[in-house]
Formats: structure tokens, C-alpha cells, sequence
């Protein structure tokens, strides 16, 4: 994997506190990388800093989620010609020690992602409802992904040119779009998916609820995503992006002729 | 002319009306006028010739015409939000991805005239971050 172009984006959102040291981290670990700030439209210090911490910053207009934080990502690379894009949260949760193993899965996999609940001494622990629909996503992507996934959640994945070039299109800006239906999409193009067992570190500000009430309405949400992730028509688009794919993995293009042209310019742009 | 005939016919022209002085002044566009001016005619003719829905209604069992006038109505607001709502969606994901250019253009000028400058903390980073922000 040595030589290639690895570019490291960090979407952040009012990470003023954590962007600093999250960003030092990263450069001690992977020092050959360019590092890649999106900041999408915080109110606070987070574009300073992670400038003052010495990565490149694109500041986005207002808030767009982290599906939009990471499309802009994805372009950038595509457009820079990188042949590695990782992505790691800006709040600390990922550790980029385990780096060095998510590259080295990309010899075999187009997409890697660092998983939790990979091993049975991990320490992360969920429970409830919260916990059965980690387990729902996980199974229905192992399957659609024919390999065994653990956390399809995680925002720690790493990505080839391959992947790239689908994630530059299409990141969806919805729910879990930017974790469960991006694999979707991805495993739908023809991408192979691998993972990684990382073990991920305490939300320095702990926004992940414990309420049950929250974990039920997370788990109805998590199953809608996966029916819509499922049923959409993505692939009419992705044709354009993997021309040369097996045709078995790129179902019937969409009918729709209204939503159609936007995606073709996408494409070339 | 009894009052039901009146009130349709009041109402239909005053749609119409406005549907007119808002095209001419540039507030509506015709692809959404058209739809409008389609429910402002049928009103008319319905309240014109109220024998048309009377005998549509016996015809498919219907006891009371009001409620066959009812549903049609529904329906049609039903349709008309649910167009909005999907022309909302893809003028939301336009601003999307116009938001993602517009970050990716100007890390560009900014790379362009700053080369290879990234340590620049106190600069400042736009003219009205607050008003685009809201």
C-alpha cells in the first residue's frame, strides 16, 4: 500500500474542543496523509482550530449532516486523483492506530470499516432495543455484502478509488444514510466490503442515549433506512460510475425520467 | 341560481383571478398554475351544472353528491402537496450539492492564492458566515 495518495477527511460539526488533539493524533500516526477538515457550517472555533492545527479546511455553508460533510469529502479526493480516502470522526471516537490494519484491508476489499462488537472482549457495549437494530443492520448487510459485518454504524472506514468514485456521487444526506445505505450502495455497485475490529473510545461530549424511548425510535428509524436503503433505485446512476461492473449487481434502470439528468452531470463533474 | 352555484362560481373566479395577477406580476410559475387553473375550471363547471355531479354520484352508488364532491377534493389537495413536497426534496438536494461545490470552489481559490499556505488561523474565514448560516 506504500505510495499511495491517502487522503484523511474529518467531517466535524462544533468540534472546537476535540478537533485539535483529534488532528495531532492523526499526523502522529499516518504522517504521509493529507488531511481534509470539512466543517460542516459549525457556529463555533472548529475551523480555526483545525486550521491552527495545520489541515486543510473546507467550510461548508451551513449545516448539510454528515452525508453532505462527506460527499464534499469524497469529491475532493476523487478530483485530486487519491487513491485512499479515509474517513474518521473529529470527535476522538476513532482511534487512527488502527489505521495502519484498515489500509492494509484495502489489498482484498474496496471498503473496509473499523467495526465495533467484532470480538467478544470488546468493551463497547449497547443494549436494548438500540442493540437489536445494530444487530438487524448488521445481518442484512453481511448478507447483501456476503462477508460477516458486526457494525455497519461506524463512520471509520477507509475507501479505494473504486469506492471512492461511488461515494463521490452518491452519500446520502438522510438518517443512517451516511452509514447504512452508503454500504448499501456501495455493495449495490459491485464494491467489496470488509471489516476491521477496532475498539472505539467514549463520545467525549455523550450524545448516544441510554432512554429506552430513544433506542425504540432508533431502532423504527434503523429499520425504515434499511427498507428505503433496500428498495431504492440507485443503481440507473451508478451504471455511469462503474461502467465496466458485472451487470448481475446493477438491476433494471430507474424509471423516474424526472430525477435523472442532475445525477449524469454529477457524474462527470 | 341557488347559493351553492353561487358560492362555487364566486370561488373558482376569485382562484382564477389570482392565478392570473400572480403570473403577471412573476409570484407563480406555469407549471404550477396549470393544476390550479384545472381545479378553478372544474369547480365552475361543477357548480354550473351541479346535475353533473349528482348523476356521477348515483352512478357509482354514491347517496350523498356532496361526499363524491368531498373526496374528489381531498384528492386532489392530497396530489398537489404530495408534488410539492417531491419538488422540496429535489430542491433540497440541489442545495446540496451546490453547498458542496461552493466549499470545494473556494478551498480551490483559496489553495490557489495562498499556495501551500494552510497555517493561516487568523484569517478570516467569510464575510457573513452568520446570515449564510441561518
Amino acid at each position: 500500500m506504500s505510495g499511495d495518495r491517502v487522503l484523511i477527511i474529518v467531517p466535524a460539526w462544533n468540534e472546537q474542543d476535540a478537533i485539535a488533539g483529534t488532528i495531532a493524533e492523526i499526523r502522529e500516526c499516518v504522517p504521509d496523509a493529507d488531511l481534509l477538515v470539512i466543517d460542516d457550517g459549525s457556529r463555533d472555533f472548529t475551523v480555526d482550530r483545525a486550521r491552527a492545527a495545520g489541515a486543510t479546511v473546507c467550510p461548508l455553508p451551513f449545516n448539510l449532516g454528515v452525508g453532505g460533510a462527506m460527499r464534499t469529502g469524497y469529491r475532493y479526493a476523487l478530483r485530486h486523483g487519491y487513491d485512499v480516502a479515509v474517513q474518521i470522526d473529529a470527535d476522538g471516537q476513532h482511534d487512527p492506530r488502527y489505521l495502519a490494519a484498515l489500509l492494509a484491508g484495502l489489498d482484498h476489499a474496496d471498503v473496509v470499516i473499523g467495526a465495533r462488537f467484532a470480538t467478544p472482549d470488546d468493551p463497547y457495549k449497547v443494549r436494548g432495543p438500540r442493540r437489536w437494530a445494530m444487530v438487524l443492520l448488521a445481518t442484512v448487510l453481511s448478507r447483501l455484502a456476503h462477508t460477516r459485518l458486526t457494525d455497519v454504524t461506524s463512520g471509520f472506514r477507509v475507501s479505494n478509488r473504486r469506492a471512492i468514485a461511488v461515494f463521490a456521487t452518491h452519500y446520502p444526506a438522510e438518517y443512517l444514510g451516511d452509514t447504512v445505505e452508503s454500504l448499501v450502495i456501495a455493495a449495490r455497485a459491485g464494491c467489496t466490503i470488509t471489516q476491521v475490529p477496532v475498539t472505539m473510545r467514549a463520545r467525549m461530549a455523550g450524545t448516544a442515549s441510554h432512554s429506552p424511548f430513544k433506542a425504540a425510535v432508533y431502532l423504527c428509524r434503523a429499520v425504515v433506512a434499511l427498507i428505503l436503503a433496500l428498495v431504492r433505485d440507485w443503481p440507473a446512476q451508478l451504471e455511469d460510475v462503474a461502467p465496466g461492473d458485472d451487470p448481475a449487481v446493477v438491476p433494471a434502470p430507474a424509471p423516474g425520467p424526472e430525477a435523472e439528468p442532475t445525477h449524469e452531470q454529477e457524474v462527470r463533474g | 341560481m341557488s347559493a351553492v352555484t353561487i358560492l362555487g362560481i364566486a370561488g373558482s373566479i376569485i382562484i382564477l383571478f389570482a392565478l392570473f395577477e400572480m403570473m403577471r406580476r412573476h409570484r407563480l410559475r406555469e407549471k404550477y398554475a396549470l393544476i390550479w387553473a384545472l381545479v378553478a375550471l372544474a369547480i365552475i363547471t361543477v357548480a354550473a351544472f351541479p346535475s353533473l355531479l349528482i348523476r356521477t354520484s348515483e352512478a357509482i352508488g354514491l347517496e350523498v353528491p356532496a361526499n363524491l364532491l368531498f373526496f374528489a377534493a381531498s384528492m386532489v389537495i392530497m396530489v398537489l402537496t404530495l408534488q410539492h413536497s417531491s419538488e422540496l426534496g429535489r430542491l433540497e438536494e440541489r442545495t446540496r450539492t451546490l453547498a458542496e461545490e461552493i466549499a470545494l470552489l473556494r478551498l480551490e481559490i483559496d489553495q490557489h492564492r495562498h499556495p501551500g499556505g494552510l497555517l493561516r488561523p487568523s484569517e478570516p474565514r467569510d464575510e457573513h458566515p452568520r446570515e449564510l448560516r441561518e
